[in-house]
């Protein structure tokens, strides 16, 4: 999955580290927002036909087309459901967090 | 025309932390999606700068600066003006401001760059209301919606305003392209994305952006009520350019009002005459449309 | 492009014009300005250059001085030299965009016009606009005539764009006094002036190899750790001030003084601290009195921030009392100097005596005469008279 990473960002240390006034490099992404999700999308990769309405639709953006099957970043995955709602094949299933599940 | 397979698989905008749900969030994605990393995006105070510039994380992975709540219009044309002073082109200049951003207090500095003819795109994401602050109305909140300034109450039916026509002022100042458009309709709003990127001079995209926290709907609904907003008549996909608007869909009949306010907290104490209300007022200006910009 | 082939000359100029023969030889990439009295002539003149092509810069016809700042902050973001000049109202008016351009620690170069605030409405000038900003975080400095105008637009983008300073700094004229009085200004020629100030190539600009985003939040955890370092960049400035100043003298023959500029303060016995163009006319009243054998000075502050606190504290034992000419007011306490050089003389060994002399409101002339009064109650001062510490001058009753 090529989506953007969690990196381990190295605060500064002293105020000979700071940056030059309120700026930082971009797309630097610390945390994950897994931890608001309260229903998990799930993927029937047998039902999908990569028509990727969800990939699209997406707000986060989590949904990885690229080995050609849809995969989802949980890492940053809200659980919203827009993608389960929308998916014409009823490919995605939301599930309660948690819970166990196949 | 933008086709799904060449779009990039690149994220520019990851991580960010708007609530679920968010069709802000489907709005900043794919219209850098669009416009690749030669991108300068301005940010007025608004939701989408609060989620996504809180050091050290940095969402967006083009350089972007956050800005003035009133100035939007004004730090694009200085950022234009400057790349052009230095003689760097094939810049993608942006701005996200919300409604309130937008309509109310950056009126006149969009208002401004506008006329002067600076090039820059111009994204007015329109969530009805002041959603950073927590769900104040502005002069986009529509007719009878509840916010926190204007609850419904037993004296009160909530705004008792219509929206502020943005595309109609864009047009009045005879910007060289200006759309409207709606998250829900992804194809729609990159094509107009597109446009603006190679269009020179100021392009305008009015782009409504469905709020389940502020509207009062489950996160999973944004799409829907983005279509049914449209398919109902209370918003229209349009674009102004070369001196002509051209409706981009137009629904054979305008669905009722009433399931799309019914879908929403925000208009859930309406009463039928209330409705009755809202659908004059769209048939006006549907007449309006069709007598302006359909013959 | 035009070739700004200026040849050094000496003209005829006011005050304004004077700011916008600076302006033009700092090579500007981006002039965002919109009008108001008595800045009028700064944005006439600068677009007649552009006019005539014989400056190179992007004029943007701002709507509004909040915008004229923001298009300035838009500019400077993406490397851009920027340059802007107002007055009174209109710097109230971009007041928010002062914090947010020194706060992103943008080098952006301002003129500001002195001049009242309304209400009463009035177009005469007195200090009150830009003492209202003292906690911008700009750096301010108060020039006396066209001369020092022209030569501290230049100096201004030194101190700006200096390595350790990176803040945006406020050029005061006194508003008609020196925006429309005439003298003859010596102009540099465009050689010495890009000998002196090189091109600017920002350290805090957007570079598409190391992308980054600029103006970002800081949360209560890192927010006063960006607010020490806009303070330690103010305090580099006192030093660099000085440097730049004294290279400037040594380039172009006119050393300023750096922080202060004293007259006749070596033997003094009093001193009147004074800001902007009332310097010279309280010269003259120097020289008369020092005929009559009174011992008095006078201390020209130039710049109000960052403050010249080290002078003061050791002018304290040098003098018996000093007086301020404040034109400005903090209604309900005393003028902004006045305050601040106080404090700043203030030390475990007793309170210094201080007469702040409220002054030159909304343009009414401070005249020889309210000056000698001035000097007269610092002397009954001095010798244990009582005087009020507070006192207003040329007042009607």
């Amino acid at each position: 999955m090529s989506k953007p990473q969690i990196v381990k960002y190295k605060m500064p240390e002293s105020q000979k580290d700071m940056p030059l006034g309120p700026s930082s490099e971009a797309g630097v992404i610390i945390e994950p927002n897994a931890g608001w999700r309260v229903m998990k999308p799930i993927i029937d990769n047998s039902k999908c036909v990569m028509c990727l309405k969800c990939w699209i639709l997406c707000p986060d953006g989590v949904i990885d087309r690229e080995k050609g099957t849809l995969e989802i970043d949980y890492n940053f995955c809200k659980g919203c459901g827009i993608c389960s709602y929308e998916c014409p094949q009823k490919a995605i299933t939301m599930v309660k967090e948690g819970k166990q599940y196949d | 025309m933008i086709k799904m397979k060449d779009l990039t698989d690149k994220e520019y905008l990851y991580g960010h932390k708007a609530c679920p749900g968010c069709g802000m969030g489907i709005v900043g994605r794919l219209a850098t999606k669009v416009l690749g990393e030669k991108t300068i995006i301005a940010l007025p105070a608004s939701c989408m700068s609060t989620v996504t510039t809180q050091y050290p994380q940095m969402n967006y992975s083009v350089p972007s600066m956050t800005m003035a709540f009133p100035g939007t219009g004004a730090v694009l044309s200085g950022m234009s003006a400057g790349l052009k002073s230095l003689g760097v082109k094939d810049v993608n200049v942006i701005g996200f401001a919300g409604d309130g951003g937008t309509a109310d207090i950056g009126i006149q500095a969009l208002s401004g760059a506008v006329e002067r003819g600076d090039d820059f795109i111009y994204v007015c994401y329109d969530n009805e209301a002041y959603m950073n602050t927590g769900i104040q109305r502005s002069g986009m909140t529509p007719y009878g919606a509840t916010t926190t300034t204007t609850p419904s109450g037993t004296a009160s039916i909530g705004e008792k305003h219509f929206k502020k026509n943005m595309f109609e002022i864009m047009i009045a100042h005879r910007i060289p392209y200006a759309a409207t458009a709606c998250s829900s309709y992804t194809t729609d709003f990159m094509n107009k994305i597109e446009k603006a990127k190679n269009i020179k001079g100021p392009a305008y995209i009015h782009v409504m952006a469905p709020c389940p926290t502020g509207w009062g709907f489950p996160s999973e609904l944004t799409v829907e009520i983005g279509k049914m907003i449209v398919e109902c008549g209370l918003w229209y996909l349009a674009e102004y350019e070369n001196g002509k608007v051209k409706m981009n869909l137009v629904p054979k009949t305008l669905k009722p009002v009433k399931d799309y306010l019914m879908a929403q907290k925000r208009f859930k104490h309406l009463k039928d005459e209330d409705i009755k209300a809202i659908e004059e007022h769209r048939d006006s200006e549907w007449e309006l449309i069709r007598e302006n910009w359909m013959k | 492009m035009t070739n700004q082939n200026i040849v050094s000359s000496r003209e005829f100029l006011n005050g304004d014009e004077a700011v916008a023969y600076g302006a033009r030889l700092c090579r500007p990439n981006v002039v965002s300005v919109y009008p108001i009295t008595p800045q009028t002539i700064v944005v006439e003149k600068i677009s007649e250059f552009v006019a005539n092509n014989s400056m190179d810069c992007e004029y943007v016809h701002v709507e509004s001085e909040h915008s004229a700042m923001a298009a300035a902050m838009g500019a400077s973001m993406v490397g851009a030299r920027a340059f802007t000049a107002t007055s009174s109202q209109g710097l109230a008016y971009m007041h928010e965009m002062l914090h947010y351009v020194s706060g992103s620690r943008f080098p952006i170069v301002m003129m500001n016009a002195n001049r009242t605030l309304a209400a009463p409405w009035n177009i005469f000038g007195d200090q009150r606009d830009s003492m209202a900003q003292r906690d911008t975080g700009w750096i301010q400095v108060y020039v006396e005539n066209g001369q020092e105008s022209l030569d501290m637009i230049i100096q201004a983008y030194r101190l700006a764009e200096h390595e350790g300073i990176y803040l945006p700094v406020m050029v005061n004229l006194d508003g008609f006094v020196n925006t429309h009085t005439y003298e003859l200004v010596s102009i540099p020629s465009q050689k010495e002036v890009d000998e002196f100030l090189p091109a600017f190539a920002s350290k805090n600009a957007v570079d598409f190899n190391n992308p980054r985003s600029y103006c970002m939040s800081a949360s209560t955890e890192w927010n006063m750790e960006f607010r020490y370092q806009q303070h330690e960049a103010m305090m580099n400035a006192k030093k660099v001030i000085e440097s730049v100043d004294k290279e400037f003298g040594d380039k172009f023959g006119r050393y300023h003084g750096g922080m202060v500029k004293e007259y006749k303060c070596d033997d003094a016995e009093v001193v009147l601290v004074t800001t902007g163009s009332v310097s010279g006319t309280s010269r003259l009243v120097v020289d008369s009195m020092r005929e009559k054998g009174l011992k008095v000075g006078l201390v020209k502050l130039r710049f109000f921030r960052p403050f010249p606190v080290e002078y003061f504290k050791g002018l304290k034992s040098r003098v018996k009392a000093v007086g301020v000419i404040d034109r400005n007011l903090s209604f309900g306490y005393e003028g902004a100097v006045g305050s601040e050089v106080k404090s700043a003389m203030y030390d475990s060994c007793g309170s210094p005596k201080v007469i702040d002399f409220i002054a030159g409101i909304a343009g009414r002339d401070i005249k020889k005469k309210d000056i000698e009064l001035m000097y007269n109650k610092l002397l009954n001062l001095s010798k244990g008279q009582k005087e009020e510490e507070l006192q207003f001058i040329g007042m009607r009753w």
